[in-house]
């Protein structure tokens, strides 16, 4: 037991989670309109987490505390992409939370469904994979109610009925895997399902995958998404259509490492990606909302990236694209909210001639949309590149036609946002002026934003060898 | 060399997107400066140009780019390609020029020109799929804007329809460039290497299908029947320069997409389903031509003749695909024709919708029936829209006539039945005939009182357009002697 209870392993996660108490406690002895500190603290741990999730790139694979979490190249990206995207989330609502009396907690909500999300990703074991859910969760109901409004109210009983009834789900799952293995630990689950009757297998796999959809926002578990993109603060808004997202889709592709063949648990993704993205996206047509616009959006990528976890084993691009996807979607999306955030603007309709108020945010704004859309040279270009070629290597040609059909779809909706940036501004309106001006620090965060997203497509070449000389080392 | 003059527009599009403190006028100045270097450039390509051996591109440049999916960032020109990036050259020069006294937003349109400029320039320079689709679906991107930001009566919703349409259509050819990357062995997306592999040769089923992607992509950029619904709308609703452009360049990127990929990378597929390919020219040439007859809108009636001469290098191409029985001479020649075509159509296109844009920019319509008696107050336009109209239904001593003279020679000397889409020519001169006579003949009557006659910078922007139309048309030489051992190597290849 004590050989590997690698605590320094876990590094990462522990300056997070000392990232979170540390906030909590210095909130509680700042005056409540004074809290800024705790923004420092919370993005101290942040950078930390990054910076020592980033050296763990380096390493060999190995699985730490009796093999119940993983030390790989998933983790380490995973947990990198996690902190600097909720770092961004934080800088991104530096104008909206600061100052306001919740402050210090929000950052540490953030911080601790974060660390469940880490836990989320890296974790070889079904029951701290029940636990991380809960880590991941519990926090996020809290983040949504905190906005105050009824819509914030109803998206989070809406989240928590749903994140509760699925959690449930979830054990109900790990509990039939177990009773058929012996174990909740994945590589003793390899062995112990191999002989067992295939349709208990499905039961289990399904009930954990019912709770892992929950928390990628991905069919059956997306119901909340939208609402809770919309009722909650623009911050917490990015936050959760975007960093659970990661835990989760590195979590289903763990899980599946360890269904015997007896069970098509690919199609059953495939079926999953497909509804997803169908789904997400003819929702998303209508929406006036840009916030719900997203929300939609963002279950019709948990779609996309599902392909690559489909076809996970069949071929050595599957697990480096649905990484690269992760990471080229977290900061993409993020990059949209900012503009959301520094506009202050929720309909569609107030957008209407933002390119010549702001021409910087709405060159970023068309940045971010074409990127998740997948145009050239974006990064999702190129994740949805190398995913489509790992779907249709993988024997799942029709998925990938279904996923390009969604992609030519999902052009309508981001164009209806993009459209009015361009028209000039109506003048005889009797609209107050065209606004405040943009807020400073999620301006910074979008141009931040908007420029990985493009420097990260054209230099795509350069993270690809890394990610995979990280991969071979697996 | 060749990577500066596909970036140089880019570069200086960023300069002036960046700065907004550049004067109008000098950012209209620095547009055509930019664009004339292009010009001078691209002459100088083509001064230096020897022709590669066996397969090879000139000019080449190649870095490593996404290794892992085997995609690097090459460049090169041949005997196909270098036309169209001459085309291209010229055609943005002539938009420049003629857009130098344009009042809105000057100098975002020139950094949005400048940028298609580049992404033109790339597609035809691409030997990577991957690149080529960048740059593809980067005009894309490049003329929703155009259309939508400096379009008029209904832009918003023509320029979404031209974006769903076109953006559907080069996913269909992602897919297909996708399933020519697994089939390929190592796998690639080098369309040099492609080329020389065919990858797909021997599994008919995978061979057709990926065939139908790519097929499906270029029939919607080019158009084709019965994919040409976007186009009509989009040019109607399109700014004159936005117009040429996107019929005189970018539906060019559609037929080039065949003769670049898909016939020498899937020559058995191509062979298969040539007899296809050929029917959809014989509609695409007698529906743009019937349609367009029917039109009173100028523009449209330009649009249709676009889908109508489209029509001419599908049928062509097709033909090159028919194996068994016939020389190699006669498809040989039809494919010669289609390049020359695609220049063809490409410079007097331009100059018809440049002509269409002073029209509209006089009298605020493109209503045929609004107008007549040009002639009598602005010589200038009559003679020019005359010769573009006498150019375009193929007179002889027009680049035109080149063209189509050796589709049909080459495609019947194939295929006899192609002799069907004869009829399509007597239809198009019929039409261009019959708007030249209502717009320019007659007593001045209606909107006709407004145009005033071509102005310097017009005058200087579709007047060379035209008369380049003519050199090719009476020194066909120079531009032949270009195409036709490009054109061979494609058929060679198509037949293997």
């Amino acid at each position: 037991m004590s050989m590997d209870a690698d605590f320094a392993a876990l590094l990462p996660e522990m300056i997070v989670l000392a990232g979170a108490i540390t906030a909590l406690l210095a909130g509680s002895f700042l005056p409540r309109t004074r809290q800024g500190l705790t923004r420092l603290i919370a993005l101290t741990a942040l950078a930390g987490g990054a910076v020592s999730a980033g050296a763990g790139l380096s390493g060999t694979a190995r699985t730490v505390f009796e093999g119940s979490f993983a030390l790989d190249t998933p983790t380490a990206v995973a947990r990198l992409v996690i902190c600097s995207a909720t770092l961004l989330v934080i800088c991104l609502g530096g104008d909206e939370l600061g100052g306001t009396p919740r402050e210090s907690e929000t950052y540490a909500l953030m911080l601790l469904s974060a660390l469940g999300a880490m836990v989320l990703a890296g974790t070889d074991d079904l029951l701290i994979l029940a636990v991380a859910y809960l880590l991941a969760s519990i926090p996020l109901y809290a983040l949504i109610g905190m906005g105050r409004s009824p819509g914030a109210a109803e998206a989070a009983l809406k989240t928590y009925l749903l994140g509760a009834f699925l959690g449930i789900a979830l054990l109900l799952g790990a509990t039939i895997l177990y009773a058929l293995a012996g174990a909740s630990a994945y590589d003793q689950l390899r062995a112990g399902l191999v002989d067992v009757p295939s349709g208990a297998v499905a039961a289990g796999l399904l009930g954990v995958l019912a709770g892992i959809a929950f928390k990628a926002g991905a069919v059956p578990g997306h119901f909340w998404v939208p609402d809770a993109a919309q009722g909650a603060g623009v911050a917490v808004a990015a936050f959760l259509t975007t960093v659970p997202k990661i835990g989760a889709l590195v979590a289903a592709y763990r899980l599946l490492t360890t269904i015997p063949a007896t069970v098509d648990a690919a199609l059953l993704i495939a079926v999953l990606a497909a509804a997803s993205m169908t789904i997400g996206n003819f929702a998303a047509f209508s929406q006036t909302d840009v916030r719900r616009l997203l929300g939609w959006s963002t279950v019709s990528q948990a779609g996309y990236l599902l392909v690559p976890v489909a076809v996970v084993g069949t071929g050595a691009l599957a697990l480096p694209s649905l990484l690269f996807y992760l990471a080229a979607y977290a900061v993409s999306n993020l990059g949209a909210f900012a503009v959301v955030a520094a506009t202050g603007h929720d309909e569609l309709g107030r957008y209407r001639g933002l390119a010549r108020r702001s021409p910087w945010l709405a060159g970023v704004l068309v940045v971010c949309l074409l990127s998740l859309v997948g145009t050239p040279p974006t990064v999702v270009f190129v994740g949805k590149l190398t995913t489509f070629t790992a779907g249709w290597d993988g024997g799942f040609a029709w998925l990938v036609v279904v996923a390009a059909l969604n992609t030519a779809a999902s052009l309508f909706y981001y164009l209806r946002w993009l459209a009015p940036v361009f028209r000039p501004a109506e003048c005889d309106q009797d609209a107050p002026g065209p606004g405040p001006a943009p807020r400073r620090w999620p301006a910074t965060v979008a141009l931040v934003a908007g420029g990985v997203v493009l420097v990260g497509g054209v230099g795509a070449g350069a993270a690809w060898p890394a990610l995979e000389g990280a991969l071979a080392g697996l | 060399m060749l990577s500066l003059v596909v970036f140089l527009p880019l570069a200086a599009a960023l300069v002036l997107a960046a700065l907004p403190r550049i004067p109008d006028a000098a950012a209209r100045w620095a547009w055509v400066a930019v664009t004339a270097v292009e010009a001078v450039l691209v002459t100088a390509l083509w001064a230096a140009f020897e022709p590669p051996g066996d397969g090879g591109v000139a000019f080449e440049e190649q870095v490593a780019w996404i290794p892992t999916v085997g995609s690097s960032y090459h460049v090169g020109v041949d005997g196909l390609s270098l036309p169209l990036l001459a085309l291209t050259a010229v055609v943005f020069l002539a938009c420049a020029v003629y857009a130098v006294r344009e009042q809105d937003r000057p100098r975002p349109q020139a950094a949005l020109f400048l940028f298609l400029q580049t992404s033109c320039l790339g597609v035809f320079a691409a030997q990577d799929l991957i690149l080529f689709f960048l740059f593809f679906d980067l005009s894309i991107v490049g003329m929703y804007f155009v259309i939508a930001g400096w379009g008029h009566d209904n832009a918003a919703s023509s320029a979404l329809k031209f974006f769903l349409y076109t953006f559907l259509g080069s996913l269909a050819l992602l897919l297909g460039f996708i399933g020519l990357y697994l089939a390929s062995e190592p796998r690639t997306f080098d369309m040099v290497e492609l080329a020389a592999a065919a990858p797909l040769d021997g599994s008919p089923l995978a061979g057709g299908l990926v065939l139908g992607a790519i097929l499906l992509g270029l029939a919607i950029k080019t158009p084709t029947f019965p994919f040409h619904t976007w186009l009509p709308p989009a040019h109607t609703d399109a700014p004159a320069i936005g117009s040429a452009v996107l019929a005189g360049i970018l539906l060019k990127l559609g037929t080039y997409g065949f003769v670049r990929i898909a016939m020498p990378m899937l020559p058995e597929a191509w062979r298969d389903w040539a007899w296809v390919i050929i029917v959809v020219g014989i509609v695409s040439v007698l529906y743009g031509a019937l349609v367009a007859l029917a039109q009173t809108d100028l523009k449209r009636m330009i649009a249709y003749t676009s889908v109508n001469h489209m029509g001419y290098v599908v049928l062509a191409v097709g033909a090159a695909g028919v194996a068994g029985g016939t020389d190699a001479q006669a498809r040989q020649v039809a494919v010669t024709g289609a390049l020359t075509q695609m220049v063809s159509h490409g410079l007097i296109t331009a100059a018809l919708f440049l002509l269409a844009g002073v029209l509209r920019g006089r009298a605020g319509t493109y209503h045929m029936g609004s107008f007549g008696g040009i002639a009598a107050v602005a010589p200038k336009f009559s003679v020019l829209f005359a010769v573009g109209a006498f150019a375009s239904l193929g007179l002889p001593g027009f680049s035109g006539f080149i063209a189509e003279f050796q589709i049909f020679a080459g495609a019947i000397g194939t295929v006899p039945w192609t002799a069907l889409a004869l009829p399509g020519i007597l239809v198009t001169a019929a039409l261009f005939l019959l708007a030249t006579q209502r717009l320019l003949t007659g007593p001045v009557r209606g909107k006709a009182f407004d145009v005033t006659d071509l102005r310097a910078p017009e005058l200087l922007s579709i007047g060379p357009l035209l008369l380049l139309s003519l050199l090719i048309g009476i020194f066909p030489r120079p531009l032949l002697d270009l195409v036709e051992p490009a054109a061979a190597a494609v058929v060679e290849l198509v037949g293997r």
